[in-house]
């Protein structure tokens, strides 16, 4: 008995404020990239192809996150012509590095920055894609990982639960063999606190994990901020900016970063 | 070596001769794992020879921090336990379980048909060996064997070391695991330097040991040196500060399930699961299915887990245990306590790995202690085991 799906369905790619890093990693499935065509329609995807087919579309890539006015309507529209919504990346699903407005007076900076300010539409916050419309499932990181989106991509054409573990980085790290770079090298590291997902790409250099996944399920944030500074010489300005990167409006790590400002 | 043992058949072996004792393995067909090391820790890696033992490292070793130094000293085996323990190789952390496809109106399914890998394990310590006892006791002595670890377990071979270098971490005096071997070994080496010259002391503890040592030809050990090695030993147990009560701490703990010493880890713990993947006898798993594109081919893997993650005890409706201290006491009443109703033993062996690795330093010992001197709470049928605050 032959095995084929019934039609091939339509895939759309859309992109937010964001530095289109994300969309990219589909693009850079270059040795499944083909396959992939096979059994999806690439239908609105301006990085790959002029070519667009109208929708509604079965699977919705949403990159970027919410900063212009003009955005938090688009993102409605996108959203009622697509099946299932799958934000994708730091920006979409947390803020992005963007959010780092959220703390600041953006006014400020508009005044400052551009020679005609009143051209200059802009919203106060940077927000995740979550905050405005019904998101059917996340894809975290900066950039998101490639094996991540196949995944998600391969789950979706069968109809399966996608294979996207809530386990945090240590479990990742623990998994691929890694020594522990906080407990052996006094390194700082989030990866107690974050979504794994990564395959624990940075601690696997030794380096700290900085958090670029976002917070991982229920993280108790405080008690992780507090071996930092007493035991691994973080001051309170840096807690600050550790939980301030790419994932800045992420509740747990905006809370957490508040938590320590002077 | 063990101190009351002093009848016993053992053998000299000096360090010039430890790589021919170690090529005799090889040549058996084994693969040589041995703590080498690797992202500043000594982890248990794969070895062409005794060249690649490192010497003179020590590791200095507490709640929350591993270091290593690099010492002068010849010495291989120097240190305690480091962050791997033998269960990445006998329950791997992510397993090919089996595979099925679609044919003409069927599904056929298949196991993975490689062959088992033939581990030599060189340098576990005697709390290793009973981590193993502890799995086996887990996979193999149960209505479902795992087929798996019985293949990896029936085909490794166990150069066992004596712990004459304890860390602060460790407890395996009172987890009656330590530092003397007693059984789960086919070969026992005990260190020793005696004017800077470096020698093992080699005792067998199976038929298929006792032939690899046959091999080397090695002369008996003389009875000086015996009584050297035994007082070390004896030295050994001296230096272990933290204690355990093995046969109290299970009942105790069941009365405490309302402690308010609980409330506290609340705060502390990250429910970062470290402790459970650093722990050599943790074996929660879970399965991922994965499919080809297509749709043609579907496989199932088993990969490890941890009770800390608050998905782990995900049911319809939510997770049975919401709380990290109700997580923190699940996991520690499942070691100290229910282990024993569930497998007839402790799940824990006093290595100390869940205590040095916890990256916010939380002392199991200390922790165990501390709600088990609590004064009992007032209601303690109000709550049962296995049921989250």
């Amino acid at each position: 008995m032959p095995f084929a799906r019934p039609t091939k369905p339509k895939l759309a790619v859309w992109k937010f404020a964001s530095c289109d890093g994300c969309q990219l990693s589909l693009l850079d499935c270059e040795d499944e990239l083909l396959a992939v065509c096979e059994h999806i329609t690439i239908a609105n995807f301006p990085e790959a192809s002029r070519a667009r087919v109208d929708g509604p579309y079965d699977l919705s890539l949403v990159e970027g996150s919410i900063t212009t006015p003009h955005d938090a309507e688009r993102i409605h529209r996108i959203r009622r012509a697509s099946k299932y919504l799958v934000s994708i990346g730091a920006c979409a699903t947390g803020g992005g590095i963007q959010a780092l407005r959220n703390f600041q007076d953006v006014q400020e900076f508009v005044s400052v920055v551009y020679a005609r300010p009143e051209y200059i539409q802009t919203l106060a916050k940077s927000t995740p894609i979550a905050d405005h419309v019904y998101v059917d499932f996340e894809l975290r990181g900066c950039p998101i990982s490639k094996p991540q989106l196949l995944e998600l991509v391969n789950s979706f054409l069968n109809k399966r639960p996608p294979n996207l573990p809530n386990r945090n980085v240590c479990a990742e790290c623990k998994l691929r063999g890694n020594t522990c770079v906080m407990v052996a090298e006094g390194k700082p590291c989030l990866g107690p606190v974050t979504q794994g997902g990564c395959d624990a790409i940075c601690p696997s250099f030794r380096r700290g994990c900085y958090g670029c996944f976002g917070p991982g399920e229920a993280p108790n944030i405080a008690a992780l901020s507090a071996r930092m500074s007493e035991h691994l010489g973080v001051d309170t300005s840096d807690l600050v900016r550790v939980y301030r990167t790419y994932n800045s409006a992420a509740d747990p790590f905006r809370k957490e970063s508040e938590r320590h400002e002077s | 070596m063990r101190p009351d043992q002093q009848g016993e058949a053992i053998f000299l072996l000096p360090d010039e001769k430890l790589a021919e004792l170690l090529s005799a393995i090889k040549e058996r067909g084994y693969q040589l794992i041995a703590p080498i090391l690797r992202d500043a820790a000594l982890c248990f890696s794969e070895i062409d020879g005794a060249s690649e033992l490192p010497q003179g490292l020590r590791d200095a070793q507490s709640p929350g921090s591993y270091r290593i130094k690099q010492t002068a000293s010849p010495e291989r085996f120097a240190h305690a336990s480091g962050p791997t323990s033998l269960k990445r190789f006998l329950y791997p952390p992510r397993l090919k379980l089996w595979q099925t496809q679609r044919k003409a109106n069927a599904m056929v399914f298949e196991e993975p048909a490689d062959p088992p890998p033939r581990y030599a394990f060189i340098g576990p310590r005697p709390c290793d060996l009973q981590a193993v006892a502890i799995q086996d006791r887990v996979f193999l002595r149960s209505a479902h064997p795992d087929n798996d670890y019985r293949r990896r377990r029936e085909n490794a071979l166990f150069v066992a070391v004596n712990c004459l270098h304890p860390s602060e971490s460790c407890f395996c005096s009172s987890m009656n695991s330590g530092p003397s071997a007693k059984s789960g070994f086919d070969i026992l080496l005990t260190e020793q330097i005696e004017s800077e010259e470096l020698y093992y002391l080699v005792q067998t503890g199976t038929d298929e040991g006792l032939e690899i040592l046959n091999t080397l030809k090695l002369k008996p050990a003389a009875d000086s040196k015996k009584r050297k090695a035994a007082t070390e030993l004896k030295q050994a147990t001296k230096k272990i500060e933290r204690k355990l009560d093995p046969t109290g701490i299970g009942p105790a703990l069941k009365e405490r399930l309302d402690s308010p010493a609980w409330d506290e880890l609340e705060n502390r713990c990250l429910a970062c699961g470290n402790c459970t993947l650093a722990c050599p006898t943790c074996f929660c798993s879970t399965v991922e299915d994965h499919t080809d594109l297509a749709g043609e081919i579907a496989t199932r893997d088993r990969v490890w887990d941890s009770c800390f993650q608050q998905s782990f005890s995900y049911v319809a409706g939510g997770p049975v245990r919401s709380t990290i201290k109700g997580r923190y006491r699940q996991w520690l009443t499942h070691k100290l306590s229910s282990w024993s109703d569930q497998f007839g033993t402790l799940g824990c062996v006093g290595c100390g790995r869940c205590i040095t690795w916890c990256p916010v330093g939380i002392d199991l010992v200390a922790e165990a202690n501390a709600i088990c001197t609590e004064r009992q709470s007032q209601n303690p049928t109000k709550t049962t085991i296995g049921v989250s605050p």
